[in-house]
């Protein structure tokens, strides 16, 4: 009897000290993307974990399914996300709609600049923290450009004549995302560049006559110059073809130039790649800049004060700084002023930026909680006009229908006109 | 001893009830609340809690062209792909029945594409079909036929797409076809030959009606999975060019995960339900009548 009392102490206490343990234990759950700087945070999140004793399960996900795992998770109320990587201008307003953004009142966000932080905010309060800029340019091979003795193009005009110069059954003149959906944000440059928009005030308005020029100039240059089968390509199948020396000019995101010039991936030797601003159009040279991606604390986490110190470590100077060391473009303004930093950053990333900077648009696509649905929308109106080479019988009345389905999805969502 | 009574009297409710249970929660209760939640308008980029809405949302999706399309192009997709392999099964298992050298291998060979992941697949038909630097079109070049756009256009997503389905699922039908036959009774074919019947005739009036039960049960789980299909669409097209290869599973999922229109895709998904269900009972009736 005495052994039995005292086996059941043992475990009893043992118990006890295991509940304490588990107590003590300061454990956060953080969604990543699978983007360099979600690669970068990972890599470091071991020196966070030893600095401050809070163990940080992390775990990383394709953009899309992070979307995916998020809206999941949150919708059904079962989530144990603390802090996650978010992107303001595909979920913001759906997010920040549910409630599943925490206000973050106490956070620093004097070396963000203005615009930037306009997608992160929602009346008085700031959402989440900014952490990534994107910019269009124009990726192009100088050697190919070299021997058709043409100069870099510098407008629409002269984009088109060197692409027609340059296009031959081994190489594209020109390319750029021609996949529905995924072409509206490089699509969005074209369309300021001739001097319209997609949303006015929270009003469809890419039926007006700017915007369907843009849309007829982008389907004339793609179809005409671009590489078969565009109309089913996105970054990921043209950056390999750019890559293999297929296609001699390409406008995407400034994101993709590491991987352009990196030697490990592409058959280009890193001398003939430039890059260059985006080309002016017959209105305004306005090319997007936009903060692609931010990081948020859930407004349902149970370790908010963990989650805070997270973020503020995961947004400070000292990991901007190494981001921008590996050419990821940084959100922080005071990277950007430094000059130690810049020197060792590519030229051509930090003088497209600088201009981009000072006369791009915040926005690349349309800025509303529906965007997946607008975006295919007006996706349908890229591939027909790619399709008939810009010369589309049927792409205005196209469009003034797909303008009136978006305004439908507007009203739909409580944002018409707002 | 009262409650030792109450099992006796009960054992044969107590003993399935766990089993009922478990597939009361982990399959009917999904395709409640799927009908449930197709009568709302549940719409998270709104923002707003769901309610009820009674018909509105299936009067909404079911007119719209884009869900006629889809659905017309779930039935060519099955009809094309598992009517095509129906065909080349049983033609391959009607092969593979018979003594040959080098058969352990060709059956082994058969059984790989159906052992492979159906998204790694989707990838490396997408790098087949490439049109620049695909296998398929290199192929074509060197043989002098014309170059295709494959996936890549509208007009042969659909085909390209039949082509990778069938690639992989046709093993299944020889796999059960090749059971079939192993299973048939050779009394039938001896007697035939001993009437003086040819190997053709014995084919169409002895072995196929011997073996349309097993055809047709392999033709139904085709046919289910078919109209089902998701993985190999949405890993290669994603339901494009534009909306040119989208199925209602396709539909489903982006309405649902791209739109977050979680009302609306639930009247998707419970047509694709009722679809598959007729067509199986459907079948199964047939099958029934092919017995007889």
């Amino acid at each position: 009897m005495r052994k039995l009392r005292i086996a059941a102490l043992v475990v009893l206490s043992s118990l006890c000290l295991s509940i304490n343990a588990m107590a003590e234990t300061k454990e956060i759950r953080v969604l990543l993307a699978n983007h360099p700087y979600g690669d970068l945070l990972k890599s470091a999140i071991p020196e966070f974990e030893s600095a401050t004793g809070i163990k940080v399960n992390a775990e990383s996900l394709q953009e899309g399914q992070l979307t995916t795992k998020l809206t999941t998770e949150f919708a059904t109320k079962s989530s144990s996300v603390d802090v996650f990587m978010t992107r303001p201008l595909q979920e913001g307003k759906m997010f920040y709609k549910n409630g599943w953004y925490e206000p973050l009142t106490g956070f620093d966000f004097s070396d963000y600049p203005k615009n930037v932080m306009s997608v992160a905010s929602f009346g008085p309060k700031s959402y989440l923290v900014p952490l990534v800029t994107e910019w269009q340019v124009l990726y192009y091979r100088k050697d190919v450009l070299k021997e058709a003795g043409l100069k870099v193009p510098e407008n629409f005009m002269e984009l088109e004549a060197a692409a027609k110069k340059i296009n031959s059954d081994n190489i594209a003149g020109f390319a750029s995302r021609g996949k529905g959906a995924a072409a509206v944000t490089q699509l969005s440059s074209f369309v300021y560049n001739h001097g319209g928009l997609y949303l006015d005030n929270g009003v469809a308005v890419f039926d007006s006559k700017p915007a369907m020029d843009a849309i007829r100039f982008y389907g004339k240059i793609l179809g005409t110059y671009g590489p078969k089968g565009v109309t089913s390509m996105s970054w990921e199948n043209i950056m390999p073809l750019f890559q293999a020396g297929k296609v001699a000019m390409w406008t995407d995101a400034s994101v993709f130039y590491g991987q352009v010039v990196d030697p490990a991936k592409t058959q280009v030797a890193a001398e003939n790649v430039g890059i260059a601003n985006f080309p002016a159009g017959p209105k305004m040279n306005s090319p997007f800049i936009v903060t692609s991606w931010g990081i948020a604390i859930a407004k349902q986490s149970k370790n908010k004060e963990l989650a805070m110190k997270f973020l503020e470590w995961a947004t400070s100077k000292e990991l901007a700084t190494k981001g921008m060391l590996v050419n990821i473009t940084m959100a922080r303004s005071s990277v950007w002023e430094d000059k130690a930093i810049l020197a060792k950053v590519n030229p051509g990333l930090v003088e497209t930026r600088a201009y981009a900077a000072k006369n791009g648009n915040p926005l690349d696509r349309p800025y509303m909680s529906a965007v997946g649905e607008a975006r295919d929308l007006i996706g349908e109106l890229v591939i027909e006009s790619i399709n008939t080479k810009g010369e589309s019988a049927n792409l205005e009345k196209m469009a003034k229908e797909k303008v009136a389905k978006v305004n439908e999805i507007l009203q739909d969502t409580g944002e018409y006109g707002k | 001893m009262v409650q030792s009574s109450f099992t006796e009297r009960n054992l044969r409710i107590l003993f399935p009830l766990p089993a009922i249970l478990f597939v009361a929660m982990l399959m009917v209760f999904p395709v409640l609340y799927t009908l449930f939640l197709s009568f709302t308008n549940w719409n998270l980029t709104s923002g707003s809690p769901l309610s009820f809405v009674g018909l509105n949302s299936y009067t909404r999706v079911l007119t719209e062209p884009r869900f006629l399309h889809a659905l017309t192009r779930t039935f060519l997709f099955t009809i094309f792909a598992v009517a095509i392999e129906g065909v080349l099964g049983v033609a391959i298992a009607l092969i593979l029945n018979r003594a040959f050298v080098g058969k352990s291998l060709a059956k082994l060979l058969l059984l790989l594409p159906l052992v492979a992941t159906p998204v790694a697949v989707g990838i490396v038909f997408n790098l087949f079909f490439d049109p620049t630097t695909g296998l398929a079109n290199f192929i074509l070049k060197s043989v002098g036929l014309p170059q295709g756009l494959w996936i890549s256009s509208a007009a042969s997503v659909l085909p390209s797409l039949i082509i990778v389905d069938v690639w992989q699922w046709t093993p299944m039908i020889t796999l059960i076809v090749l059971a079939g036959l192993a299973g048939l009774s050779n009394e039938p074919v001896e007697a035939a030959h001993v009437d003086g019947a040819s190997e053709w005739q014995i084919l169409r009036y002895v072995t196929i009606p011997m073996l349309m039960p097993v055809i047709l049960t392999a033709m139904i789980l085709r046919l289910i999975d078919a109209l089902k299909t998701f993985d190999i669409i949405f890993a290669m097209t994603g339901g494009g060019p534009g909306y040119a290869s989208e199925t209602l599973n396709i539909m489903g999922y982006k309405y649902s995960f791209e739109y977050f229109r979680m009302g609306q895709s639930s009247v998707i998904l419970v047509v694709l339900f009722l679809v598959v269900f007729g067509c199986s009972l459907g079948i199964m009736k047939l099958r029934g009548f092919s017995e007889i």
